[in-house]
């Protein structure tokens, strides 16, 4: 739009109008579901890091992997490691929860989603918020979102762990459905990872050259069309990790027995 | 074939007004606009309302239907039931002239306190040679026809009008990562979006992106690369310590 005053004429007020919205539609029922997806997630994964029942080989729960205490089971530890000593007695999924918990809170997009089903800030587009300041990510703690780069790095090694327990259990097991659900959840969960905006920014997003770094622009290529899709992989990998984690946990109660399980 | 409809408009100067309820002829493949403009030729010949191309590119007749930021010229009334009442108001973020017009010189303003492309010293006009993978990421944001529905909806000065002075609004913060993504661009425009034009302020909820009529990205391919391009500046020791040792070329 042109401008056709070249001095900005005296300011008035903004409409008058009373209500929070004039929107028609069902605006309230992507957050709505929002929330109630994302309260269900947390709920599990609380009761998960508190369950036992985690390691059945070859399947090991997605959240209690990597196993670094003394206190899992044989098998269940990375490369049979255990750094962390006797002297740890709470849950070892609690050890590991933050690295993928903070990676997916500080995300992009989860910053979208709960911004608007859990703080309403806005609840939709167009609809008032309730709250009566504002200061967004100025200040502490929400300043702190900018730390998700690191939380990336630590996915990374989150994604390929889970990735080599999925291939360990296929190799250990290669007819069990377990097997073939935990490689669908680590796909899922690697894919939704390299699809991350801040991996956008390390590939090349950060240069203005991108004809004097041919490689990295190819690969900024690569996951620029897996960014596009990131919002469908973090619900994906989301539901694809409690449904895995659910799974395992399962098997290893006895309440799923059959004999490919 | 034609039906009548019910309208809702937005009528007042200043922010003082009312919703004036009409009923109008409606006919096939018409849009908002011309609805608004057969009330002006039939039942309200002093309603304001801005507008020019009718074609989407002047952004000229951004209003707010059924309470979202749309342009007039581009909301078919096939997207509504025929018994189905249409409220038409102006947006809501700026102060309004008359009826459905508003004055947007707020983001002249903003767009004034932004500086302008800056090449590096000597090279002159005629000299800058550029492949096109460096500014095909720019292009996209020049496709913005300013029709500042994306100021509009965002909620940190929709909701919250004291935060206007502190925030340029997604069109200015695109318009700095256009500058800062430029390959002959030298001016700091990182600091400066934080500090100055209110980056941080910016919750990344999408609704810039979600009213574009230009489809334009706006915060997944500017908004997020440049609060990336400020981490990298003001909260990442790493890269800082990266970009001081090995003096990492742009």
């Amino acid at each position: 739009m042109t401008q056709t005053t070249p001095d900005a004429p005296v300011r008035r007020q903004r409409a008058q109008i009373k209500v929070r919205t004039l929107r028609t539609d069902r605006w309230w029922l992507a957050p709505l579901l929002t929330f109630l997806a994302l309260s269900a997630f947390l709920v599990y994964g609380v009761w998960a890091i508190f369950d036992g029942s985690y390691y059945l080989d070859p399947y090991i729960a997605p959240f209690s992997s990597p196993c670094l205490t003394t206190s899992c089971a044989e098998g269940a530890r990375l490369f049979g490691w255990a750094p962390i000593g006797d002297w740890y007695t709470l849950p070892p999924g609690l050890l590991i929860l933050g690295l993928p918990g903070g990676f997916r809170l500080t995300c992009y997009y989860y910053r979208k989603s709960y911004y608007r089903s859990f703080w309403l800030s806005p609840p939709a587009c167009a609809v008032q918020e309730p709250h009566g300041k504002y200061s967004g990510e100025t200040r502490f703690p929400l300043i702190m979102q900018n730390i998700h780069r690191y939380f990336f790095y630590a996915a990374i090694v989150i994604g390929a762990i889970l990735s080599y327990d999925a291939i360990l259990a296929v190799v250990h097991k290669p007819l069990g459905l377990g097997s073939w659900i935990l490689i669908a959840n680590a796909v899922l969960i690697v894919a939704y990872t390299l699809s991350c905006h801040s991996c956008r920014h390390i590939t090349a997003g950060r240069l203005n050259h991108f004809s004097r770094h041919p490689l990295r622009y190819r690969a900024w290529t690569f996951v620029s069309k897996l960014n596009a899709k990131h919002q469908p992989l973090a619900w994906a990998s989301m539901f694809s990790v409690m449904g895995a984690d659910l799974y395992v946990r399962l098997v290893a109660k006895g309440i799923i027995a059959f004999p490919f399980a | 074939m034609s039906y009548k409809a019910k309208f809702k408009v937005w009528r007042g100067e200043g922010g003082e007004g009312k919703l004036e309820d009409f009923t109008v002829e409606v006919n096939e493949g018409e849009v908002v606009l011309d609805i608004i403009h057969r009330l002006q030729a039939t039942q309200a010949p002093d309603l304001a309302v801005r507008w020019n191309c009718k074609a989407g590119k002047c952004g000229s007749c951004s209003m707010e239907i059924n309470g979202k930021p749309r342009l007039g010229c581009m909301t078919r009334m096939s997207t509504f039931t025929e018994d189905e009442t249409i409220t038409v108001t102006p947006m809501r973020t700026f102060p309004v002239i008359k009826d459905l017009v508003t004055d947007v010189s707020f983001n002249y303003e903003k767009a004034r306190e932004i500086p302008s492309f800056t090449p590096p010293e000597g090279v002159r006009p005629g000299e800058y040679r550029m492949k096109q993978v460096d500014v095909e990421r720019s292009q996209e944001f020049r496709k913005c026809i300013e029709c500042f529905m994306c100021n509009n909806i965002c909620h940190v000065i929709r909701d919250h009008e004291e935060n206007k002075p502190a925030f340029a609004g997604p069109r200015f913060l695109m318009r700095i990562a256009e500058l800062d993504m430029h390959p002959y661009d030298v001016a700091d425009r990182q600091e400066s979006a934080q500090e100055e034009h209110g980056l941080g302020y910016c919750n990344i909820t999408k609704c810039c992106t979600e009213v574009c009529p230009e489809h334009i990205k706006i915060t997944d391919n500017a908004l997020i690369p440049m609060k990336e391009r400020v981490a990298d500046r003001k909260y990442d020791p790493i890269v800082w310590l990266g970009n001081k040792i090995f003096k990492r070329a742009k």
